[in-house]
């Protein structure tokens, strides 16, 4: 073993601090050494064992999750999850949260997000066809939410329209759970061939380590500890440690990787994600069963005089690591050349299972590769269960006098209004295979398979008030309705990725949110054979000791066969009639309605049956398959009023819903029961799959008509359509032009 | 030496940029701010010693690439 | 029938253009790299393709219409050789001095991607005769950088030689007199910020752009 210069060990208990490595976590590490390590090694301990890389808080429950299937290639494990869509071909996806650092500088933060997502794609050999984001930001009303949404957008606006990959859809709330951490989960998906997919592991000695992509610079440093702890006072001040994205040069790296992808010069590939060059030679290393020796001295630097514990630690964006066959760096050097893109052969495999830095002629770093990993601090923190509680009874409440008007604060709320101000900032239609996108009327994006009759459907869920209310069944509706989204626009769901957004674990009623959820997720996964793929977890999400409001974000991937066999809820037409399909029992607990009508955030999350959920959603999908129906939305936020208006702006045609059953009309109108969808259709084929979903025991009812210019619930109640568009797109531009106006 | 190099919008370009800072000014508070124009500043650095070589060559590089004549005017400023 | 399509560092648009092409012509065009100094000869029609050449750093177009590749073009362009810029490439092309004008930020100063009404404002050009009378399209914008601004002289003297091709209905970006598409004064280089690559298929949700390739490929096929 080479032996360690004791000038690096000096300055140890500030390192500690400084480091965010515990006490008893030090102690592991000076057992495992048998001696102490110097200020590079406690560096690469601090970010391999921190919350971000390690998982140390939810690693014991992630285990819950379902993660094999058919289609499933790869799991959670690598860079992102890998599913078969048939034809050789493989959808490569996953969703990551760039939380801390889009608080904190929102361009950037948000920009590097969306850089950081596509290079886990394309690092496994896929091109990106596909961007989604989640957002939610604080009240509307908080004096920083205007300034963090436009800066959010406009970051991943200016990443993902450079790349050129289409941002095709996602969702954005506003809460003022959110106030203090908001929340930025940005999901690529890619397509490769099935046998040319890479992986992060090194499994043979003496292959040539290469550095490619960007320089190194000193920015971002710690960013993996700075994701991993939450915020107090000055964090504001914390700007140093943010990443600055340069989308021009992560298009030159797609397109260098995927040309170098197309030799047999890879043997394997890992991106410089968090925790930099750190993070992927020891993955690499650990994950193939080898060693890895680097020489910093070979490493692009873009500043002066960079230590080796900065070089380790830099979160510079835009960079890859890979092993190459060996004699192949000639085809590297040529095509990295060619796009201009800094090429340096760093280092070499070993057999020693162990990580050797050089800088300047001496060894800074020699580590057991075996204790980062398997000595990695796992915790099984307390949890407490959430309160349980009750449902809100409908007819404890007063009615409102107007329907229509009820329906219209609904919809011109922040969580229903048109978020066109932001999506109109993205281009969805780059690479020309967008079939649907947050323009169209879709349950979930659609992105065509180039030069091909199939297509991906694409869509990002959860709600957190539910989660808040109930984690486990809110886990559970997360799953569900990213799967009711895809079905409603005709896919088989595949399989999802996810962003597990929390407050501090370590606190117990934290805690108790985070295992109800994921326990929750993981019966919905089950049950409808929709198995996790990939994933991150983002914790600490909290400000002086107030969390968010639990927010497991699903991203989710299904697969549409045909073209043309495939669902909007465009194209209504008057005289076409309204089904409905479930069960609706006017559930108001956790409901908009609630919060915007009764100001009243109480009340139990809805249940989710799955076997209903699969049942009534395979019957929608074959009855789309069939070419029966071609209008179709499914019911979520707002309930059933909600999703009617939703069709009828889309369309501009008017709906008549008639209802003469036993809930009080507004619980009917606005309870979120779930695993339903409504269907539109001419009249006679309306009929059929009435019949249909009969003879199938699915429930199934007649909402009503559509047509005329209002929508009207019994005749009555009308709520005039041009007025509901006019608020309904005018919220967020409103919102957005207060700085402007204020301005003037 | 160093050249800097300020490209700014030809007056009677619209420059919404510059608009949209003036009206954050006023905003913020700032009395008195009248029109504000956004344009950029190139630092370039050069190796000779020549003054007058130095000038007349960031001069062809800003006809050639820095500004754009149709909208842009540009002036060069030399320092040791 | 041989076409080509310009491929910048950062242009991501040239797939899209390819598409577009081999759609029109049934030939897949040449990809040329920006480095190459020279276009092969006997190419009946070269396509600029959107994107972000270079990052668009310093200004959108800048560094691109330097490259070598756009010298070669520049030569083409004046021996009459049909050339198309879309989004960027418009941009490449006024920076390259081809196009009158300059595209600027948009006064709204936030990245647009909509669907774009437009109006067909000259029938006769080599990109368009392929309408007959048809005055209105929708293509697909998205660009940051799409403010069209000239003076006031140039603008009156493009509108009265019919270099105008395209005006918005809705001006979404500022720019002067709607001008959504120019040609030169021989009219056999369009630039436009829209986007009719992204509009010659049933499921980009319309097929408006189909016309304005066989306007200036139908003859050549």
């Amino acid at each position: 073993m080479a032996s360690v210069d004791p000038k690096y060990a000096e300055g140890i208990d500030e390192a500690i601090a400084l480091d965010h490595v515990t006490a008893e976590e030090y102690e592991v590490i000076l057992k495992e050494l048998g001696r102490a390590p110097n200020i590079v090694e406690l560096g690469i301990f601090s970010v391999m064992w921190s919350e971000h890389c390690s998982y140390k808080s939810s690693r014991l429950h992630l285990g819950k999750f379902p993660t094999t299937g058919e289609r499933v290639v790869y799991g959670p494990g690598e860079n992102a999850g890998v599913v078969d869509i048939g034809d050789n071909q493989v959808a490569i996806f996953k969703m990551e949260s760039h939380n801390h650092p889009s608080y904190i500088e929102p361009y950037q933060g948000a920009a590097t997000g969306v850089g950081g997502i596509l290079r886990d794609v394309f690092t496994m050999g896929a091109r990106p066809i596909a961007l989604m984001n989640a957002l939610r930001f604080g009240d509307p009303s908080h004096p920083k939410t205007r300034q963090l949404v436009s800066g959010v957008v406009a970051g991943i606006g200016g990443y993902g329209n450079c790349v050129g990959v289409p941002t095709v859809g996602g969702e954005t709330n506003f809460d003022k759970g959110y106030n203090g951490n908001i929340l930025v989960n940005a999901m690529a998906v890619g397509l490769a061939d099935r046998d040319k997919v890479f992986t992060a592991a090194a499994r043979e000695i003496g292959y040539p380590v290469l550095y490619v992509g960007s320089k190194t610079g000193r920015d971002g440093i710690h960013g993996a500890t700075m994701a991993s702890a939450e915020f107090g006072e000055g964090s504001e001040e914390n700007r140093p440690t943010v990443q600055v994205g340069d989308p021009f040069t992560e298009k030159k790296l797609i397109e260098a990787c995927l040309e170098l992808m197309s030799e047999d010069a890879i043997s394997s590939i890992q991106d410089m994600g968090a925790a930099g060059l750190t993070s992927s030679s020891v993955e690499m290393a650990s994950s193939g069963g080898v060693g890895i020796e680097l020489n910093l001295d070979h490493v692009p630097q873009r500043e002066t005089a960079m230590t080796a514990y900065e070089m380790m630690l830099s979160e510079s964006q835009e960079r890859m690591l890979m092993i190459l066959k060996p004699g192949s760096e000639h085809i590297a050097e040529r095509i990295f050349k060619k796009w201009d893109l800094d090429v340096a052969t760093i280092g070499v495999t070993t057999d020693t299972k162990r990580l050797v830095l050089k800088h300047k002629g001496e060894v800074v770093c020699d580590l057991p590769l075996d204790p980062i990993g398997d000595k990695a601090p796992k915790y099984d923190r307390p949890h407490l269960p959430s309160e349980v509680r009750a449902n809100i009874d409908p007819n404890r409440l007063k009615a409102p006098a107007h329907l229509g008007e009820a329906l219209y604060t609904l919809m011109t709320s922040p969580d229903m209004a048109s978020k066109r101000w932001i999506w109109e900032q993205y281009d969805r239609h780059v690479m020309a295979d967008t079939v649907a996108s947050s323009q169209n009327p879709a349950d979930a994006a659609i992105v065509r398979i180039h030069k091909s009759d199939k297509a991906l459907a694409i869509t990002t869920d959860c709600t957190p008030r539910y989660c808040y209310a109930d984690p486990y069944e809110g886990g559970k509706q997360a799953v569900a309705e990213a799967w009711r989204n895809l079905t409603a626009v005709g896919a088989e769901p595949i399989a999802i990725t996810d962003c597990l957004n929390f407050g501090n674990p370590e606190r117990p009623e934290i805690m108790g949110q985070f295992v109800g959820c994921i326990e929750g997720m993981a019966e919905a996964c089950r049950t409808l054979n929709f198995p996790v793929v990939s994933g991150n977890v983002s914790l600490y999400n909290e400000t002086d000791g107030q969390a968010i409001p639990p927010t497991p974000a699903v991203g989710a991937v299904g697969l549409i066969e045909q073209l043309d066999q495939r669902a909007t809820y465009g194209g209504l037409e008057a005289g076409d009639v309204l089904l409905i399909i479930g069960e609706t029992h006017g559930h108001l607990g956790a409901s908009l309605y609630m919060r915007h009508v009764e100001g009243d955030e109480d009340g139990s999350a809805p249940p989710v049956d799955l076997a209903v959920e699969k049942r009534n959603g395979d019957f929608v999908r074959a009855e789309i398959k069939a070419g029966r129906a071609k209008i179709v939305h499914d019911l979520s936020d707002g309930g059933l009023a909600c999703g009617v208006a939703d069709m009828a702006l889309a369309n501009m045609i008017g709906i008549k819903l008639a209802y003469n059953g036993d809930l009080p009309v507004f619980a009917w109108l606005f309870g979120e029961d779930q695993a339903r969808y409504l269907i539109a259709a001419k009249p006679a084929i309306a009929e059929d799959i009435r019949r249909n979903a009969k003879a199938a025991g699915v429930p199934v009812d007649v909402l009503g008509l559509a047509g005329g210019d209002a929508i009207t619930i019994n005749g009555g109640h009308g709520l005039d359509l041009i007025r509901l568009k006019t608020g309904h797109d005018g919220w967020l531009p409103a919102l957005m032009a207060g700085e402007a106006a204020a301005a003037e | 030496m160093k050249a800097r190099i300020h490209v700014f919008l030809k007056d009677g370009v619209l420059d919404p940029q510059g608009e949209a800072i003036s009206g954050s000014l006023k905003h913020l508070g700032f009395e008195g701010v009248g029109s504000v124009r956004q344009g950029k500043l190139i630092e370039v650095e050069l190796h000779t010693a020549d003054a007058e070589a130095a000038h007349d060559q960031v001069k062809a590089m800003c006809d050639k690439l820095l500004a754009n004549p149709v909208i842009e005017n540009y002036s060069i400023e030399l320092s040791a | 029938m041989k076409t080509a399509v310009i491929v910048f560092p950062g242009s991501n648009c040239d797939r899209d253009a390819a598409m577009a092409l081999e759609a029109v012509t049934g030939k897949a065009p040449l990809m040329v790299w920006h480095g190459d100094s020279q276009l092969p000869d006997g190419l009946d029609f070269i396509m600029v393709p959107g994107g972000f050449s270079y990052g668009d750093y310093l200004r959108s177009g800048a560094v691109a219409s330097r490259s070598p590749v756009m010298q070669d073009l520049v030569k083409k362009a004046e021996a009459g050789v049909p050339v198309l810029g879309v989004c960027n490439g418009f941009q490449i092309l006024t920076e390259a001095g081809l196009l009158p004008g300059a595209l600027m930020r948009n006064a709204g100063l936030r990245f647009v991607c909509e669907p774009a009404p437009l109006t067909i404002e000259n029938h006769n050009s080599a990109f368009t005769h392929a309408y007959g009378d048809r005055k209105d399209v929708v293509f697909p914008i998205a660009h940051h950088d799409g403010n069209f601004f000239a003076d006031q002289a140039t603008l009156d003297r493009i509108e009265g030689e019919g270099q105008v091709i395209l005006r918005y209905r809705k001006n979404p970006n500022g720019s002067m007199r709607d001008i959504a598409g120019v040609s030169n004064e021989k009219g056999n280089v369009l630039g436009m910020m829209p986007h009719p690559e992204r509009a010659i298929d049933a499921h980009h949700g319309g097929t408006d752009g189909l016309a304005l390739f066989e306007s200036i490929l139908g003859g050549l096929k």
